[in-house]
């Protein structure tokens, strides 16, 4: 402890890992530590993977500095610039620098990420012969270029193609020398290779593969002029690039008798040997992997903050990788096991002349690995594929066309972020233009998609462009940086899982909001907007009749039980059963519109009539002059059932599908689900009533129905998949409810029923409805269960239910007293 | 100069919810009262596009906008970061299990 009786932190390191570890240990626990920082190199923590857009001329180095001075100063953080670590005594908890300065800990957090690899040959140590790792490196490549003609680069990797491509824009003649027999093998199969070659080699590059450099040679000045490759060929060379690996940087660990192997070991909370020290990033050693890519260390500085806060929740598992080489005009991605092994299958595109290659690896019925080059705009979707473990069977035939091919409408189609102008709109939710993400992404210094979201809003409603946003942020943050964990919290105020809050609801019968949140130790005192609602929700189809509702925990619109409009009026929608009305309902709705003076009087896509633009004040008098039940057009919950007129009237009518609309209606309305929830019936295979896109949707057929589930219509289209076929109105109905309570018991809050057969598959409602029929009748009878006695919102407010918030408070004459 | 204005029980706004105060002519203002009961008084107008505050969800000390979810401290009326702007304050207090707020007085002469 210090005077101040705060916690000593010290850091050793001030590069990406580190700095990101202290940011989120900020965020949680601002107050915890007294914190310092020692940095070797001389500048404010910076974005090193954008060195490469630096030496190629396309950033500045001012422009990738991540945490300016002020960032520190503001924090209250000590920060020691160009001191290295030398010594850390564990006994004594206390650090020294080369230059003699000391601090003491309480907690150390090591974070020197890793050195590059130097090849043990002649020569190595001439001037102009560099390594590639950071801001001196690079302008000491910058200032060669201006001088000499000549450079070599050791390594076909990663680092070393960016090198060489920065070199040959600042002019120089570049060769590359590679060991392997294919640039970038540890990330590409020969074949993208062999492309990527061709298109370096067009913008001038020089290669030479399966070769072995065996001495650097050094010219009349002293300085390196030549590198001799084993067999005899020489190559003119007054600048020397190595990259050909690193290596974590653990000689402080070791020295101070940290158990390290290929990296500081730690443990799932990323500490070392010593539980107070903790090591994230490059230099550390998690279940047998160091890392070399930054994806890895957000999630790692996630949890190490987390246990530095003293919260002790989540673990670090690991991360998938992907990769993408930031050299300007070349497309290429790739991910997980992209060169395949036993049992493994291949979908290949190959398109040579238009220089696209895309290689898909499957096993077991799902993505294991993924290369593409020249059109990479479905990287990212590829990945979340990856990540999710999702079975491919059912998207198999189209899965090499994208995502945009499994029925994206409602969005304008652009699919190359790159090739979009500044002033182009991307998010067209929220009006965001592609300029202004990239302008925060670059000053705020943002890397995963949910700081994009929460910074622009961009991809923060309905989502259709997040592949896009995500494209924006990899070639302006210079990566994939969204491998966000796999199992996502419902919300930051939480670790859990929606599947974890559900469980625990169940488990333990929790019946109210307090309670989940106190056995699950919410960070919140009450919560946010995003978790109360989904708890809520949990409570209710949980515990049906046992839990009570909490209308503060609903969004406005289902407290209100009306739609809340942008000028803050309501909009009311009332039932009409199956889309048929009467003399005498249109007769009250046209009386109403009168007397209330509403606006506009809109027939909705959902076949009955809105009513738009009614003063909060007036909804309970509006209800009950309508007499109608409530639409529920507010709610997560039934909304509409679309019939055609079916066999009554219709020359091709098969199956009378008003009616049976109008049964489904009936036996369904007041069901609050996950999301909302839309049913279709038509009366023969024409499908008029377009149960293709339906929750639930129903086709008459002369020899009975045929069911299909989770179609969608909204933001992207999905074709509702086909379930069984039945004989009579009664299976319709015994088969449907199953299936809507099905989702209502699994589903998570906000996902509709095509993302909640996405996740647990077509195959697995199958057997829970089709197979077991005792199952089926019990998710009926619970459905039955949960609807009984379950009230129309509009008669109980008609009759007084929840008066207070329809009613504003006018002014009351002054009490006693004058403020200033 | 201000007066305390009498606006109802406590009882009245329920925990994590809010009333509307109507005043002639003039832009309604939204109490709210948290769940350790401090009440606070906003105008019932969000800065981003003038949503009604008061029909928000309310969590800790902050109301999360009904119409695009913005965020805004009850204490100071200011958007939370990284949205900018804010809407107006008034003193409030409870006095005897009533809601007390304090308003220009020569808006109800
Ligand atoms: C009124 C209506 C438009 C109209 O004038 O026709 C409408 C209006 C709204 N829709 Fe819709 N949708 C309406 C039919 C539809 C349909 C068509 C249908 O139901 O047959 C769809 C596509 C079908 C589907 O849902 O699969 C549709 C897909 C959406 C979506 C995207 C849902 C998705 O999962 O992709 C949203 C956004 C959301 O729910 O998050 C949405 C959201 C909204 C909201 C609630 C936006 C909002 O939060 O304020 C609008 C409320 C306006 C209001 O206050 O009344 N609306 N909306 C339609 C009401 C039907 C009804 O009688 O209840
Ligand atoms: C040119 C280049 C391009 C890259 N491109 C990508 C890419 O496209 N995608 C990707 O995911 N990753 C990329 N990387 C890798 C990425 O930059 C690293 O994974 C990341 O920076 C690791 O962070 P770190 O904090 O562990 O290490 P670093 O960022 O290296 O930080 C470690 C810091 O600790 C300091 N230090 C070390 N020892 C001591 C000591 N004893 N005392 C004081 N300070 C010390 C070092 O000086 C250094 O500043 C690239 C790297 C380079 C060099
Ligand atoms: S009614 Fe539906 S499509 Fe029309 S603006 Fe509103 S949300 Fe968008
Ligand atoms: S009006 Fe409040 S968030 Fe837009």
């Amino acid at each position: 402890m210090n005077k101040n009786n705060k916690m000593r932190l010290v850091c050793i390191g001030n590069g990406m890992a580190g700095m990101r570890a202290l940011e989120e240990l900020l965020k949680i626990a601002p107050d915890l530590y007294d914190i310092t920082v020692f940095g070797a190199e001389p500048h404010p923590n910076y974005n090193r993977i954008l060195l490469s857009p630096v030496l190629a001329g396309e950033q500045t180095l001012k422009e990738i500095v991540l945490n300016d001075l002020g960032w520190y100063q503001s924090n209250n953080i000590t920060l020691h610039l160009g001191k290295k670590i030398t010594a850390i005594d564990r006994v004594k908890r206390v650090v020294r620098a080369e230059d003699g300065t000391v601090a003491e800990y309480d907690r150390l957090l090591l974070a020197t990420g890793s050195n590059p690899i130097l090849l043990p040959i002649p020569g190595m140590k001439l001037p102009g012969v560099l390594t590639y790792r950071d801001i001196a490196d690079t302008e000491g490549m910058i200032a060669a270029s201006s001088q000499y003609k000549n450079a070599v680069v050791i390594g076909g990797g990663l680092l070393g193609l960016e090198a060489a491509n920065g070199l040959k824009l600042r002019g120089m003649n570049v060769t590359v020398i590679h060991l392997a027999d294919w640039l970038m093998e540890r990330q590409l199969d020969r074949t993208a290779s062999q492309l990527l070659q061709a298109s370096l080699e067009k913008k001038g590059l020089q290669f030479r593969l399966s070769a072995q450099t065996e001495e650097l040679v050094a010219g009349e000045s002293g300085r390196v002029a030549a590198v001799r490759l084993k067999g005899g060929e020489t190559i003119a060379a007054e600048l020397v690039v190595v990259a050909v690996g690193i290596r974590p940087n653990t000689e402080l660990a070791e020295k101070a008798g940290l158990h390290c192997s290929r990296g500081v070991v730690v443990s799932d909370t990323m500490q070392t040997y010593d539980p107070r020290i903790y090591a994230v990033g490059e230099c550390a050693n998690h279940r047998g992997i160091a890392y070399g890519l930054v994806a890895p260390l957000f999630d790692m500085a996630k949890v190490c903050a987390n246990h530095l806060a003293l919260y002790g929740i989540g673990r670090y598992t690991g991360s998938l990788t992907s990769t993408k080489l930031k050299v300007t005009g070349i497309d290429l991605f790739s991910a997980g096991n992209f060169l395949g092994d036993d049992g493994s299958e291949d979908i290949t595109l190959s398109d040579p002349i238009g220089g696209v290659y895309k290689r898909l690896v499957i096993k077991d019925d799902k993505l294991i690995g993924s290369v593409l080059y020249g059109d990479t705009v479905d990287g990212a979707y590829y990945f979340k594929l990856l990540r999710e473990g999702r079975k491919v069977s059912d998207i198999r035939d189209k899965l090499m066309f994208g995502e945009s091919n499994l029925g994206d409408a409602g969005h304008q189609g652009q699919n190359k972020a790159a090739a979009m102008s500044d002033d182009m709109e991307v998010c067209g939710c929220n009006g965001v233009c592609k300029g202004t993400i990239v302008k925060a992404i670059k000053e705020k210094g943002l890397f995963t998609l949910d700081d994009v979201r929460k910074q622009t809003k961009a991809s923060s409603s309905c989502g259709s462009c997040t592949g896009l946003v995500e494209q924006i942020l990899m070639f302006t943050a210079g990566g994939d940086y969204s491998a966000s964990p796999k199992v996502k919290p419902i919300c930051g105020c939480t670790d859990h899982t929606h599947a974890e809050v559900r469980q625990a609801i169940r488990d333990h019968e929790l019946l109210t909001i307090p309670a989940v949140m106190k056995f699950l130790e919410w960070r919140t005192p009450n919560g946010c907007a995003s978790c109360r609602p989904a708890i809520n929700y949990y409570l209710l189809s949980t515990w049906p009749h046992r839990a009570k509702d909490d209308p503060q925990s609903r969004y406005i619109n289902e407290r209100a039980h009306a739609n809340i409009q942008k000028d803050s009026t309501y909009s009311v929608i009332p039932r009409m059963w199956g889309g048929v009305t009467t003399a005498d309902e249109l007769r009250r709705i046209a009386n109403v519109v009168d007397k209330y003076k509403i606006p506009t009087v809109k027939v909705t896509g959902g076949q009955r009539i809105d009513l738009l633009g009614v003063k909060k004040e007036d909804l309970p008098a509006v209800w009950r002059d309508l007499d109608m039940p409530s639409g529920h057009a507010y709610a997560k919950a039934l909304r509409t059932v679309k019939t055609c007129v079916g066999s009554e009237w219709c020359r091709f009518g098969v199956q009378d599908s008003t009616k049976m609309g109008q049964d489904l209606e009936r036996g369904l309305w007041r069901m609050y689900a996950p999301h909302k929830v839309k049913l279709a019936v038509s009366g023969c295979p024409r499908n008029c009533a377009e149960s293709g896109i339906k929750d639930v949707g129903v086709i008459g057929v002369d020899s009975g129905w045929e069911i299909y589930v989770a179609g969608n219509g909204g933001i992207k289209t999905e074709v509702a998949q086909f379930l069984v076929k039945v004989k009579t109105a009664g299976e319709v109905m015994e088969y449907s409810s199953a299936f809507l309570q099905l989702y209502r018991e699994e589903g998570w809050y906000l996902e509709r029923t095509v993302h909640y057969i996405n996740r647990v598959g077509l195959d697995y409602v199958k057997q829970r409805i089709l197979d077991d029929e005792a199952n089926r009748k019990a998710l009926y009878e619970r459905l039955q269960f949960a609807l009984k006695d379950e009230p129309d919102p509009w008669a109980d407010r008609v009759a007084g239910a929840d008066r207070a918030q329809f009613e504003p408070i006018k002014p009351v004459a002054a009490t006693a007293g004058v403020t200033a | 100069m201000n007066a305390w204005l009498k606006v109802c029980a406590l009882e009245d706004i329920p925990q994590l919810g809010s009333r509307v105060v109507q005043r002639e002519g003039q832009s309604d203002v939204a109490i709210f009262r948290t769940s350790e009961d401090t009440v606070f008084a906003l105008e019932d107008k969000c800065p981003h596009k003038g949503g009604a505050l008061s029909q928000g969800i309310v969590c800790g000390n902050k109301v999360a906008c009904p119409l695009h979810n913005w965020n805004i401290a009850l204490e100071t009326g200011c958007a939370i970061a990284p949205d900018e702007g804010s809407t107006k304050t008034w003193p409030v207090k409870i006095e005897d299990g009533f809601v007390l707020l304090a308003l220009p007085v020569a808006a109800h002469a």
